[in-house]
């Protein structure tokens, strides 16, 4: 029966492949937006774990979290380093690690912080970073590399790097007097951190002495080995991350951080803003799982066209199965076939060609969208997806299906 | 043995208010070759219809190897048709797209008989028919039309049939290759034995039966007709 049906759709390849080409563009729409759903989410929810409260400057609590957490965009301000001295030193506070941002090694961003962060930051269900090789900075011109860092750039612990200010691809402006050495690599953690390039407080404030603006002002010929390096005080960060000793405390915590006197400070709930962002991309995919789902429906109707517009010239075929001795049930089994192993078949190309395009993407994506996509979509809504597609193909074929059949109960020869 | 034993069929097609077929009596013996003739319009493709089981008839008794048509399920009556009965069509009597082996192999699926020497049988059948073994991997729509019509002989006798409906097989054919496809089939069922049934308008081709049926003289449905003209 497979070989009649194989045969029969062979022998109209022409339109049979138009329909399963259109077939898998739906599919590859399908599974595609679903993918990247259920990987955006999932890497959303990754990124901080623990963390009470996210201190910034004054800005939205979605802008702080984009260029805080997932390092995208820049700040629009940075806070003073008295300020995070303040707020660590609260009886509440039980942790707190500084980031400072702004400048980056061939597009990767760094991140200045402090030996706390390697201590207390936590992501995805609580996870503590490991080191896969190495260790923290101890020296401060020394950097720990996020996993990708070191992959995509081929870097080894010793290396030597240089950064930029600024981020870009192609910044003019290189901080080429005091290169940092890796002493560390972390292990993969399907977050920004694999983006990460991190660095001493001290060692962006190193590379920055004599700058303004921007520009070299003053060379300052500092040494690697200048004791006066390691006395180097930060003047301000980025942002920072709060671990308290009593969730109940955030609240309070929070409000005194607005109120802050000395300066305009935004303090939001990770998960909480988390949530607010990831509502404002949900619409977005929801609507898009609808459109896709759409353009199935509109495709799996167009393979039913093409079958009942065969039947047509099938009319002698069908009559000669029945004279051969088919039951009418062989010739409905015969249409569902052959729509069923066209469906099969586009989904199979569908999902291939997904995993092979996010091959493709994957860091570029990663770079450029912060999105972490893993290669091979496998969440239960994608298998449903697909048993969707192929249930509803052989529903809609029953449509060409039962023509045919009923056409054949009748006298056909 | 009575292969056909018909005793007062009738049959009306849906939305029609004449009957197309009202015969008496018809009766065929086990072995023998009748050729029915007629023309279009005069009852044939409906009294082969009958035969076949893909019609069941109104009124009167059909008994086709003792068995009465109208009294099996449908499913039976495909199942009937294909262990006990062979049919041959004007033209287009392959499944293009197949091979000749897989429309004999699809021919076979459907019968009760064991499938194991398929093969074999297809093989002995087209040799029978003057056609080389080689043409079993041929797709049937790369065929002439007169090696089309040779392997839907083969066809309808690879499930050893006991009856053989050959409806107007020549047809389509030229001068030529009528006769030789006429001497092929008379030839091939003598050897296999099966009573056959062959409906033409042709009178040239009765010489190859024994006995001769004109349709409208069987059919009292077309003669009150034709003695209305």
């Amino acid at each position: 029966m497979f070989e009649v049906a194989w045969s029969s759709l062979w022998s109209r390849r022409g339109s049979v492949l138009l329909t399963a080409a259109s077939l898998t563009i739906s599919m590859i729409i399908v599974i595609g937006v679903e993918h990247v759903r259920a990987q955006a989410e999932s890497s959303f929810v990754r990124t901080v774990s623990e963390v009470d409260l996210l201190v910034g400057a004054r800005t939205s609590q979605i802008n702080l979290l984009l260029y805080s957490v997932f390092r995208i965009g820049n700040a629009t301000n940075n806070i003073r380093w008295q300020s995070y001295e303040d707020i660590s030193a609260r009886p509440d506070v039980s942790w707190s690690i500084p980031l400072s941002l702004g400048d980056s090694h061939r597009s990767y961003r760094v991140l200045g912080t402090n030996s706390q962060y390697f201590e207390y930051f936590r992501y995805g269900d609580a996870e503590e970073l490991r080191f896969a090789e190495g260790e923290p900075f101890s020296h401060v011109l020394h950097a720990v590399l996020g996993s990708e860092v070191a992959n995509s750039l081929g870097y080894d612990l010793r290396q030597e790097i240089v950064l930029s200010h600024g981020i870009g691809n192609t910044s003019f402006v290189n901080h080429e007097n005091l290169p940092f050495i890796v002493s560390g690599i972390l292990a993969p953690t399907g977050t920004p951190v694999d983006r990460t390039i991190h660095v001493s407080l001290q060692g962006i404030e190193a590379i920055h002495l004599g700058w303004q603006n921007g520009v070299q002002v003053a060379a300052l010929g500092l040494e690697r080995e200048d004791p006066r390096l390691a006395e180097l005080q930060p003047n301000q960060i980025t942002a920072m991350l709060v671990g308290l000793e009593t969730p109940m405390a955030v609240f309070g915590l929070q409000r005194a951080i607005n109120n802050y006197p000395l300066e305009p400070l935004t303090a939001i709930l990770p998960a909480v803003a988390l949530g607010e962002l990831w509502q404002i991309i949900g619409t977005l995919e929801g609507l898009l799982s609808i459109i896709s789902i759409l353009v199935l429906t509109a495709s799996l109707l167009g393979l039913s066209t093409m079958l009942l517009s065969s039947l047509r010239e099938r009319s002698r075929e069908l009559a000669l199965y029945r004279a051969v001795g088919a039951r009418p049930f062989f010739i409905l089994w015969i249409i569902e076939l052959e729509a069923l192993s066209l469906t099969v078949i586009s989904i199979g190309m569908s999902y291939l060609i997904v995993a092979v395009g996010f091959a493709i993407t994957q860091s570029w994506l990663s770079e450029n969208f912060a999105l972490v996509i893993e290669v091979w979509p496998s969440t239960p809504r994608i298998w449903l997806y697909m048993g969707g597609a192929i249930v509803a193909s052989a529903v809609i074929s029953l449509i060409p299906a039962s023509v045919a059949y009923s056409r054949s109960l009748g006298h056909v020869l | 043995m009575l292969i056909i034993n018909a005793q007062n069929i009738g049959y009306t097609w849906p939305k029609s208010d004449t009957p197309a077929l009202d015969i008496a009596g018809f009766q065929i013996e086990h072995g023998r070759a009748l050729f029915l003739r007629g023309a279009s319009g005069s009852g044939k493709s409906t009294l082969l219809g009958l035969l076949a089981g893909t019609l069941i008839v109104q009124s009167g008794s059909l008994q086709i190897l003792d068995t009465e048509l109208a009294s099996l399920s449908p499913r039976n009556r495909d199942r009937f048709r294909a262990n006990h009965i062979g049919i041959v069509f004007q033209k287009f009597n392959l499944i293009p797209f197949l091979t000749v082996e897989g429309n004999l192999r699809l021919a076979a699926r459907f019968s009760e008989k064991p499938p194991r020497k398929i093969r074999e049988k297809s093989e002995h059948l087209l040799a029978a028919l003057n056609l080389d073994s080689a043409i079993l991997q041929r797709r049937a729509d790369r065929l002439s039309v007169g090696q089309q019509q040779r392997v839907a002989i083969a066809r309808a006798l690879i499930n050893d049939p006991e009856l053989l409906l050959a409806d107007e097989p020549t047809s389509a054919l030229d001068t030529d290759t009528r006769d030789t496809f006429m001497s092929l089939l008379m030839s091939i069922r003598d050897v296999s034995n099966c009573t056959m049934i062959f409906a033409s308008h042709d009178r040239s081709l009765a010489k190859y039966f024994d006995i001769e049926i004109e349709l409208s003289k069987l059919n009292r449905a077309q003669a009150e007709e034709a003695s209305l003209v």
